[in-house]
């Protein structure tokens, strides 16, 4: 008697745990973040944004023959560690690994009393990089890949985003100096880190480029869901809140 | 740096104006020379819609997607269209992670894009 015909399962793609699979809306593990503006909102990256696309580079090389892989891993389990102080990165429960998401909290311009609650799906994340995809509501809607790799005897760690302002606010923010404020931070980040691991004197290799100088008009309801909007009315009725707790507290 | 894994083809169809660019083993930042040059060959031909043939793909990391956007731009700049056929479930999936899908037309094979392409 023959037996069924055998059907040889097809072949595992080799990225396949390395990418998040698809989620409708976002929901995060993250406990102990002042505010959650993340989950059921979706992601969203250039392809969805408003502003002109711009694709920036940040490398710095480290002294000393270090593996790449190392380099990666521990900047996976100390991520928030290395950001500049104005912006708080709250990690999910299970670290950086594809399919979570992490909550943000920043102050687009340091000092300034308005802060932005915002978050980060990770999609990808392997040995050698991992990325971020923006939620609907973010500043910017982008991609953002963080690598490691070794260039001859050194390591290199880089920063590369592909972002464009959410709507016609943060394009305008992002042209009045948000774009210099932002690349500012991810060399800061970058300093930091390659402090930590110690090079002396770090040099961060920075380059902008504008991708694409079309602003994508039939995103400009990207406003409803707008981060820089929510936040500032929320600074402006903070003194008001304040008020009517005292209030409540007397009562 | 160029990826070695990667491997594209262009091939014309029977519509004058529509070439199928395939790409075979890995997409990564690395893939940009060999995918470029396809894409620019196949406009030079006088492509107006480029399918993108990912039946050969065996692996695409972020830097690759990153990659796929880029080429997006370039070709709406240049008043193209890019449609994509061949991907499996998993690409298939990728491309709906990330919102690529409704940027670039997906189609089951070439045929079927070919009949988009003239609609």
């Amino acid at each position: 008697m023959k037996g069924a015909p055998v059907v040889e399962p097809a072949a595992e793609p080799k990225d396949a745990g390395s990418w998040a699979h698809p989620v409708e809306r976002l929901a995060t593990t993250v406990i102990g973040a002042p505010d959650d503006a993340v989950t059921g909102r979706r992601a969203a990256g250039p392809v969805q944004g408003f502003g002109q696309m711009w694709q920036k580079t940040f490398r710095v090389r480290l002294d000393g023959v270090q593996s790449s892989r190392a380099v990666m891993a521990m900047w996976k389990d100390e991520f928030p560690t290395f950001w500049p102080k104005s912006a708080k990165f709250y990690a999910p429960l299970a670290g950086i690994a594809p399919g979570e998401v992490a909550l943000l909290d920043m102050k687009p311009i340091p000092g300034s009393p308005v802060r932005f609650s915002t978050g980060v799906l990770v999609i990808y994340a392997d040995d050698e990089s991992f990325t971020f995809m923006t939620p609907e509501g973010h500043i910017l809607s982008a991609w953002i890949t963080f690598s490691t790799y070794e260039d001859g005897d050194v390591t290199v760690v880089q920063v590369q985003a592909l972002e464009r302002p959410s709507d016609p606010i943060d394009e305008l923010g992002y042209m009045l100096g948000g774009n210099r404020l932002n690349s500012r931070f991810w060399e800061e980040t970058l300093r930091t880190l390659a402090r930590h691991v110690g090079t002396s004197d770090p040099v961060v290799e920075t380059t902008v480029v504008c991708v694409d100088r079309q602003r994508q008009w039939r995103y400009v309801r990207n406003l409803r869901r707008s981060a820089t909007i929510h936040s500032m009315m929320r600074t402006a009725s903070a003194p008001g809140r304040w008020v009517a707790g005292l209030v409540r507290g007397r009562n | 740096m160029s990826d070695p894994g990667t491997r594209v083809e262009v091939h014309p169809t029977d519509d004058p104006v529509t070439s199928v660019v395939a790409i075979f083993g890995d997409v990564t930042t690395g893939s940009e020379p060999a995918l470029m040059t396809a894409f620019g060959k196949a406009v030079d031909g006088g492509a107006r819609t480029i399918v993108l043939d990912f039946a050969g793909l065996e692996y695409m990391n972020s830097g690759g997607i990153g990659l796929l956007v880029t080429l997006l731009v370039r070709a709406k700049r240049q008043g193209q269209r890019l449609l994509a056929v061949g991907l499996s479930d998993h690409y298939r999936e990728i491309f709906s992670l990330i919102r690529l899908d409704e940027a670039i037309g997906i189609h089951v094979d070439t045929s079927a894009a070919l009949a988009a392409s003239r609609s």
